[in-house]
């Protein structure tokens, strides 16, 4: 049991556990349903992918405001593609219009992502300022657009992605559980998942050690613009129409899942366990709280004041999980009194 | 004075110039008294906002809580004023609000200088409990019937004209309390001892701690600080507004941070400067007012403040990277 709670995964397990059992106390015929459990597996993929894209730009210590627009400008472009020229199509056409409206928002994510990973690799801004800045950009473009107004009437093949099931599992969760499965494994089992850990860990030894730290840095961001690419298609499948500001919640609620799955958000530590953990609870929470009849805002204040209780658990563990204090603190992110012994 | 093309301030004020001088082109009228009013005007939250940003950056933190804290402050004593003592004078209104804000910032400070968690996170979280603190169990309705009291500020003007083709103009005293503000955070940042101990903790916590400055302390006082004027400019938003909006003002945050970086604060902290903050605060609201002006649609608004903010703030990042690499 000491064991268990000595990592932020196994404290996060018990939360979890506590959080679904509590939830299935209070509200045993609702929560328990085959109809709600089915709903939260359509909910929480969008937002957990956004945590995904999160969640690796944080072990290099750094962080993604952007997610939240790349997600809707990719989505933006493959519902105009969708609406100007897939209407009316049917059979083999139809299907080339959806792939290439999909292949065009992951194009649109991976170049937004790499340019990210130029303002903060090649010209130094900070992470928060670069993604900002972007952010900003990929959402103003979104909005130039539209106009503002949400774009819809697609084909009935786009809804496939998010309201589908396959052998009874949402489509959703298939895709999440299949990105979270390769972030995983990247993370854990290649030789760039340990350069971005060492990375995080300390950015000065890993480029003494031989890491082109550029490159690295680049990569990084141009996966989370494609994982924030994919949600958005999967938001705008589930929406059946795509909006500039859609899910601009999602921002603080994909920061919160990274660091309540025990993300060091100064870098080096993070697993994916504890976001997909994370990911399970907050949805648990929301779900049964909507059940209970809590308003939405009420949920807000309670996601926040959860990640305030987690990080100050977690804080006394973070030391003790990283081999060496950093170096040289990312800009912005700087350690506090009691963080960086 | 050398012009010093390296620094912030001089490109911004560089900008501002030639923004104004192609809108004058364009549109004649652009040049006029409205025109200035109106910006002032339109700085005022923003810039109250600002300067309370200013002093996190310099500590080495960040605060994207505090419009929460502006529209919990704001809306509460509003609610406050209207149910239990209406008539209370403008003033003990403005002191109610700054006194909510210094609150809400002391549950920041408590996190981030007793707890030692990262700034960022922290105000995150509490931009989120603030605001669903406010709407749940405060109230969520737009109050239109504000106190007398706050009705009566709105009235008062410093400046009040008609222009040459018959429309007005005016600027409300609340800008004398962006002045105050200025002021006293400038002889806090420079004249005390606090000002300094605030320049040193963001050049490097650990130095600061080891000449002896209490870092928990000063870093606490930084979030009061800014709590505070949050409250602050979030009573002068309802007031001017004449009305009080709990939606309102959130979302903000990161346009006001926008202008303080691009007035050459570093996030890094130990750097930043008023004047630098001004002039940022004087762009953001000159592209959120003026774009427009020069012919650019105002959806493209976000696209420019973005923009400013890659260059603005990668500018000095390039250069400084490139004089590392020089030194190395």
């Amino acid at each position: 049991m000491k064991r268990l709670l000595a990592a932020p995964e196994g404290r996060l397990a018990v939360i979890t556990l506590v959080i679904f059992a509590g939830m299935s106390f209070l509200a045993p015929d609702r929560f328990l349903s085959v109809q709600n459990v089915t709903s939260m597996a359509f909910q929480f993929p969008e937002f957990a992918i956004l945590a995904l894209a999160m969640t690796i730009t944080m072990l290099t210590g750094g962080i993604d405001l952007s997610v939240v627009g790349i997600a809707n400008l990719s989505a933006i472009v493959a519902a105009l593609i969708l609406t100007r020229f897939a209407t009316g199509t049917t059979g083999t056409d139809a299907v080339l219009w959806l792939a290439l409206a999909l292949a065009a928002a992951g194009g649109i994510g991976l170049v937004a992502g790499l340019f990210n990973g130029v303002a903060v690799a090649v010209f130094g801004l900070p992470a928060i300022l670069a993604t900002l800045g972007s952010g900003l950009i990929f959402t103003g473009i979104a909005i130039a657009l539209t106009g503002g107004s949400a774009v819809m009437g697609f084909p009935a093949a786009a809804a496939w992605l998010g309201n589908a099931t396959l052998a009874g599992v949402p489509v959703p969760l298939l895709l999440f559980a299949l990105l979270a499965g390769g972030l995983a494994f990247v993370l854990a089992r290649t030789g760039f998942g340990l350069k971005v850990q060492m990375y995080g860990t300390n950015p000065l030894a890993a480029h003494f050690a031989g890491v082109d730290v550029t490159r690295l840095l680049i990569r990084v961001y141009a996966v989370s613009g494609v994982l924030a690419a994919i949600a958005g298609l999967v938001v705008m499948s589930r929406a059946n129409s795509a909006k500039a500001d859609y899910g601009s919640s999602y921002l603080l609620l994909a920061v919160l899942i990274a660091v309540l799955g025990g993300v060091n958000p100064y870098g080096g530590y993070g697993r994916v366990v504890g976001v997909v953990l994370a990911v399970l609870s907050m949805q648990f929470l929301s779900s049964g709280l909507n059940m209970l009849g809590v308003s939405n805002f009420a949920r807000e204040l309670i996601w926040g004041a959860l990640l305030l209780v987690v990080m100050v658990v977690n804080a006394g563990s973070w030391p003790r999980l990283r081999a060496r204090p950093r170096v040289r603190a990312e800009p912005g992110l700087q350690p506090s009194p009691g963080t960086e012994t | 004075m050398k012009l010093d093309l390296t620094r912030n301030e001089t490109l911004v004020a560089g900008v501002i110039l030639a923004f104004c001088a192609i809108a004058a082109v364009v549109d004649p009228g652009f040049l006029s008294m409205p025109t200035l009013t109106d910006l002032l005007r339109g700085g005022i939250v923003l810039g109250i906002f600002a300067v309370g940003a200013m002093l996190v950056l310099v500590s080495g933190g960040i605060d994207v809580s505090f419009t929460a804290v502006a529209a919990f402050a704001m809306y509460t004593t509003t609610l406050l004023l209207v149910n239990w003592a209406p008539g209370l004078p403008w003033w003990a209104a403005f002191l109610v609000a700054m006194a909510i804000g210094a609150l809400l910032g002391a549950f920041n400070g408590l996190f981030i200088a007793g707890f030692g968690l990262p700034t960022l996170i922290v105000t995150l979280g509490t931009l989120s409990i603030f605001r669903g603190f406010l709407l749940t169990f405060v109230g969520s309705k737009l109050i239109s019937n504000l106190p007398p009291g706050m009705r009566d500020f709105s009235r008062l003007m410093m400046v009040r004209g008609t222009n040459a083709d018959g429309s007005f103009y005016s600027l409300p005293w609340a800008f004398a309390f962006l002045v105050g503000v200025v002021v006293v955070t400038w002889t806090i940042l420079y004249r005390t001892m606090l000002g300094r101990a605030i320049f040193a903790m963001g050049g490097s916590m650990e130095s600061a701690r080891r000449i002896g400055i209490p870092v928990r302390a000063t870093q606490f006082f930084v979030y009061v600080y800014v709590g505070t004027m949050a409250g602050l400019a979030g009573i002068i938003h309802a007031s001017m507004a004449r009305v009080a909006n709990p939606f309102d003002l959130v979302g903000l945050e990161l346009s006001v941070i926008a202008a303080v970086v691009l007035g050459g604060a570093r996030l890094a902290g130990g750097y930043g400067t008023l004047t630098g903050t001004l002039l940022g605060v004087a762009l953001i609201v000159l592209v959120r007012n003026s774009l427009i002006v020069l012919g650019i649609p105002s959806t493209w608004q976000s696209v420019a403040i973005g923009i400013l903010i890659l260059i603005g703030t990668g500018l000095p990042a390039w250069q400084a990277k490139r004089a590392a690499a020089r030194a190395a």
